[in-house]
C-alpha cells in the first residue's frame, strides 16, 4: 500500500486534469468534496457565530441598541438554522467523506457523483436562507422551529426558508443514503461490521436518523407553505387543524435531529480518546449497541419539547419518562469513555484536550437535560434561559468541539502537516473558559425566569447577561485563533508522520501516508489481519 | 471512468451536479416569487429551473445509461444500486408517514378536542365529527361539501393499480425470461393502467371541486384529503414517467435478463405508490 501511495503521490498534480475551478465543480472525489463540505461548514461557522455576536451584544445591557427587534428574531432564527444544517451537518458530512471510505478501505463513495451533488445542493439553499435577509419583511423570524400561527404571518422570508429546508433536507438524503450504502456495501474484505472504527458505526446510525426524519421535516414544512398559500388548514383550529400538530410532526424530525447533531462526534470521541490513552476503547460492542439504542429510543421522545401546550398527563409521563431512559445509553458511552482513559497511557494533545472538554461540558449540558426531562419541572424552565443553556452545552462542547478535537486529530492525515500545538492548547484554553463564561450565566437566569428569544430584559437580569456577553465575545475570539491554526498548518505546517499519533488504529493511519494520495486503494486492500481487534 | 483492476469503478468528473443545483435554485426561487404574486419573473425562473431540470436529467441519467449498458457496472455496483433504491424508498415512506400522520392526529385529537368542554364556549354547537372543515368554516354554509364515496372511482382506482402491480411483475419475469415481445407489452399494459389512474383521478378531482364542493381549503378534511391524494397522484405521475423510460429502453433492446436493476428500480417505485394508495384507500376513503 505504501508503494501504490508514493507512486500516487508523484502525480498528485496531473492526476486530475481541469483546472482548480473545473475541479470544484466537476469532482468526484471524496477528499475533494470533503474538503469542500468542511470549508463551507467553517465559513457557515462564521457567519453563524457573527449573528450571535450580535445577539449578545444586544443582551449587554437591557433596553434596545444595536437591533431592532425584528432584525433580532430573525438573527436568533437564522442562526440556529445556519449552525444546525450550515455548520455542524456539513462538517459531519465532510468528515464522512474524507474519512469513511479510507476507515472501511473503499476506493471512494459509492455514488460520487450524488456525493457532489448532495455538497452543490447547500449553495443555492444558503443563497435563498441569506437572501431573505433582503427581501421586504426581512428573513423568517419564528424561530428555528416554525412554530404556526406565527410563522403563518411570516413574508416572503419565511418562504425562501422553507424550500431552503427542502433543499437542505434533499442534500441529507443523498448524502445519507450515500454514507450508509457505502458502509454496507463497500467494506475491504476483513472489515466486519463489529471491527469498523466508531466514526463509521455512528454515521451509520446517524444516516438511518436522517433518511428516517428529513422527510418528515419537508412534510411538516409543505404543510406550513400550504397553510400560508393554499388555503389549507393542518395548523388552524378553526378549520378543523391545530397548531400543536406542528409541533408534533417537527419534533418528531426535531428531536432524531439533535441526535443527528451529536452521534457523529460521540463516534470521534470514541476514536481520538483510545489513542491518545493508547488503549483500546472500552466496551467496543456496548458502544454499538449505546448508540443504536439512543437512535431507537429518540423517536419516542419528543413529546419533552411540549410539555407546557396541554398535552394529556398521561401523555407527559410517557415522553418524560422515555427521555430519562435515553440517559441509560448515553451513561453507558461516558463510562467507557472514561474506563478507556482509565490506567492509559496518557497525553494530551490538543486534539484530547478537546475530547476531555466535551466529557465534562457534554456531560454536564446532559444533567441539565435531565432536569428539564421532569414534566413538573419543565413547567417553570421551559423557554428560559436555563433551555438555552442546556442545548449550548450540548451542542458546543459537544458537536463543535467534537468537531474541532476532529479537526486538529486529522488535519496531519489530511495535509501532510502538523498544526501548531501551543496555538491549539490556546485555542482549547480560551474557548474552554469563554464558553463557561458565555453559558453557566445562563443556567441562572433560566432558573430565576428570564424567558428566551427576546432583544430586551428586567434590570435584575443585567449582570449575568453582562457577563454572557463578554464570554460570547471572548469565545468568538478564540475560534479566529482555531481558523489561523488551519489556514498556517496548510501554508506552513511541519511534516507530519504517516502515524502522527502512536495510539492511532483506525486503516487511515495504518496502511495510508500523510497526506493520502488523490485516489487511496485503487485496488482493494486486503484489512483481514490489519484490522484493529475491539 | 474506468474500472480498476481490483474491481473498483471511478465515476469520472462531471457537470451535472452543478447544473442540477443550478436547476434547483431558479426553481426554489420562481416557487417562492410565483406563491407572492412576483410575476412574471417568478414564472420564468421557474420555467428556466424546470427546464434546466429536464436539461439535466436526461444528461444524468443519459450518463449512467451509456456506462450500465457498456457493461461498466459490476456486481457490487448492482448491490449499490439496490441498497440506494431501498433507502430512497423509505425516505419516501417517511414523507407520507408526515401527511398520515396529519390525518390520524386530525381524527383522533384535534377534532375531537375543538368539540369538548374546553372549547364549548368558543365553538358553541360544533359537533366534532368527522368529516369536517373545522368550527368556523362547517358554521359557514359556503364550505358545506359531501365526501368522495369510496365504491365509485377510487375503487376501480383500487383495481387498476393492483392490476398494473401484476402485469409490471409478468413483464419482469418476461424480461428474465428474455421474452422480450412479452415484456414490452406487460410493460406498456403497465404505463396504461397507470395513465388511466391518473385520468380517473383528475376526473375525481373535477368531480369534487364542481359536485360536491369538495376543496383543499375545506378545512381540514379537505386539506388531508388533497395532500394525500394529491401527492399520490404526483408520484404515480413520476413512477408512470419513469415507466415510460423503461419501456422505451426496451423497446431499444436494453437490460439483459441477469442485469436489469433500472427496471427492478422502478418496478419497486411502482410497488411502493401502489402499497401508499391502498393505505389511501382504507384510511381516506373508505373509513371516511
Amino acid at each position: 500500500m505504501a508503494h501504490d501511495a508514493a507512486h500516487d503521490h508523484g502525480h498528485d498534480h496531473h492526476d486530475h486534469g481541469p483546472g482548480p475551478w473545473t475541479r470544484i465543480f466537476t469532482t468526484t472525489n471524496h477528499k475533494d468534496i470533503g474538503s469542500m463540505y468542511l470549508w463551507f461548514a467553517f465559513f457557515m461557522f462564521f457567519v453563524g457565530g457573527a449573528m450571535a455576536l450580535v445577539l449578545r451584544a444586544e443582551l449587554f445591557v437591557p433596553g434596545l441598541q444595536v437591533v431592532q427587534p425584528e432584525i433580532f428574531n430573525s438573527l436568533t432564527t437564522v442562526h440556529a438554522l445556519v449552525m444546525i444544517f450550515g455548520a455542524v451537518m456539513p462538517a459531519f458530512v465532510g468528515f464522512a467523506n474524507w474519512l469513511i471510505p479510507m476507515q472501511i478501505g473503499a476506493a471512494d463513495m459509492a455514488f460520487p457523483r450524488m456525493n457532489n451533488w448532495s455538497f452543490w445542493i447547500m449553495i443555492p439553499a444558503a443563497l435563498l436562507l441569506f437572501g431573505s435577509f433582503l427581501v421586504p419583511g426581512g428573513a423568517a423570524a419564528s424561530g428555528w422551529t416554525l412554530y404556526p400561527p406565527l410563522v403563518t404571518q411570516g413574508g416572503i422570508g419565511t418562504d425562501m426558508t422553507i424550500f431552503a429546508i427542502h433543499l437542505l433536507g434533499a442534500s441529507s438524503i443523498m448524502g445519507s443514503i450515500n454514507i450508509i450504502t457505502t458502509i454496507l456495501n463497500l467494506r475491504a474484505p476483513g472489515m466486519t461490521l463489529m471491527r469498523m472504527p466508531l466514526f463509521c458505526w455512528t454515521w451509520l446510525i446517524t444516516a438511518y436518523l436522517l433518511i428516517a426524519t428529513m422527510p418528515v421535516l419537508a412534510g411538516a414544512v409543505t404543510m406550513l407553505l400550504t397553510d400560508r398559500h393554499f388555503g389549507t388548514s393542518f395548523f388552524n383550529a378553526a378549520g378543523g387543524g391545530d397548531p400543536t400538530m406542528f409541533m408534533h410532526i417537527f419534533w418528531f424530525f426535531g428531536h432524531p435531529e439533535v441526535y443527528i447533531l451529536i452521534l457523529p462526534a460521540f463516534g470521534i470521541v470514541s476514536q481520538i480518546i483510545p489513542a491518545f490513552a493508547r488503549k483500546p476503547l472500552f466496551g467496543y460492542a456496548s458502544m454499538v449497541y449505546a448508540t443504536a439504542s439512543i437512535a431507537i429510543l429518540s423517536f419516542i421522545v419528543w413529546g419533552h419539547h411540549m410539555f407546557t401546550v396541554g398535552m394529556p398527563a398521561a401523555g407527559n409521563l410517557f415522553f418524560m419518562f422515555a427521555t430519562m431512559l435515553i440517559a441509560v445509553p448515553t451513561g453507558v458511552k461516558i463510562f467507557n469513555w472514561i474506563a478507556t482513559m482509565w490506567r492509559g497511557s496518557l497525553t494530551f494533545e490538543t486534539p484530547m484536550l478537546f475530547c476531555i472538554g466535551f466529557l465534562c461540558m457534554f456531560t454536564l449540558g446532559g444533567f441539565s437535560g435531565l432536569v428539564l426531562s421532569i414534566a413538573a419541572v419543565d413547567i417553570t424552565l421551559h423557554n428560559t434561559y436555563y433551555v438555552v443553556a442546556h442545548f449550548h452545552y450540548v451542542l458546543f462542547p459537544g458537536a463543535i468541539w467534537g468537531l474541532t478535537a476532529a479537526v486538529y486529530f486529522w488535519l496531519p492525515k489530511f495535509t501532510g502537516k502538523m498544526y501548531d500545538e501551543t496555538l491549539g492548547k490556546w485555542h482549547f484554553w480560551i474557548s474552554a473558559i469563554a464558553f463557561n463564561i458565555t453559558f453557566f450565566p445562563q443556567h441562572f437566569l433560566g432558573l430565576a425566569g428570564m424567558p428566551r428569544r427576546i432583544p430586551d430584559y428586567a434590570l435584575q437580569f443585567t449582570e449575568w447577561n453582562t457577563i454572557s456577553t463578554v464570554g460570547a465575545f471572548l469565545l468568538g475570539f478564540s475560534q479566529l485563533i482555531f481558523l489561523w491554526n488551519v489556514v498556517k498548518t496548510i501554508r506552513s505546517g511541519e511534516k507530519a508522520k504517516d502515524k502522527q499519533w502512536e495510539g492511532a488504529d483506525s486503516v487511515e493511519w495504518t496502511h495510508l501516508p500523510s497526506p493520502v494520495p488523490y485516489h487511496t486503494f485503487e485496488t482493494v486492500p486486503n484489512l483481514k489481519l490489519a484490522a484493529p481487534a475491539h | 471512468m474506468s474500472t480498476a483492476p481490483g474491481g473498483y469503478y471511478f465515476a469520472p468528473p462531471s457537470k451535472w451536479p452543478v447544473v442540477g443545483s443550478t436547476a434547483l435554485f431558479f426553481f426554489a426561487s420562481g416557487m417562492v416569487m410565483w406563491m407572492n404574486d412576483i410575476q412574471p419573473v417568478g414564472f420564468l425562473s421557474l420555467a428556466l429551473g424546470f427546464a434546466i431540470l429536464i436539461y439535466m436529467l436526461f444528461g444524468w441519467f443519459g450518463v449512467v445509461i451509456h456506462e450500465s449498458e457498456s457493461g461498466l457496472y459490476n456486481k457490487q455496483l448492482d448491490v449499490s444500486y439496490r441498497w440506494s433504491m431501498s433507502w430512497f424508498i423509505f425516505s419516501e415512506v417517511m414523507f407520507f408517514a408526515a401527511f398520515f400522520g396529519a390525518l390520524f392526529y386530525a381524527r383522533v385529537f384535534s377534532v375531537p378536542w375543538l368539540g369538548d368542554f374546553d372549547n364549548a364556549l368558543i365553538w358553541q354547537g360544533y359537533g366534532a365529527k368527522w368529516p369536517t372543515a373545522g368550527p368556523y368554516l362547517d358554521a359557514n354554509a359556503d364550505y358545506a361539501f359531501k365526501t368522495m364515496g369510496a365504491w365509485g372511482i377510487p375503487a376501480i382506482n383500487t383495481l387498476l393499480l393492483l392490476a398494473s402491480g401484476v402485469t409490471v411483475t409478468i413483464a419482469h419475469h418476461a424480461l428474465i425470461a428474455n421474452n422480450r415481445s412479452r415484456l414490452i407489452l406487460f410493460l406498456f399494459l403497465t404505463v396504461v393502467l397507470g395513465a388511466v389512474f391518473l385520468a380517473l383521478q383528475v376526473y375525481e378531482y373535477a368531480h369534487a371541486y364542481s359536485d360536491l364542493n369538495l376543496k383543499l381549503t375545506s378545512g381540514v378534511f379537505g386539506s388531508t384529503f388533497f395532500m394525500l391524494t394529491g401527492f399520490h397522484g404526483f408520484h404515480v405521475t413520476l413512477g408512470a414517467i419513469m415507466l415510460t423510460v423503461i419501456l422505451f429502453r426496451c423497446i431499444k433492446g436494453h437490460f439483459k435478463p441477469d442485469h436489469h436493476f433500472g427496471f427492478e428500480a422502478v418496478a419497486w417505485y411502482w410497488h411502493f405508490v401502489d402499497v401508499v394508495w391502498l393505505g389511501l384507500f382504507i384510511f381516506v376513503y373508505v373509513l371516511v
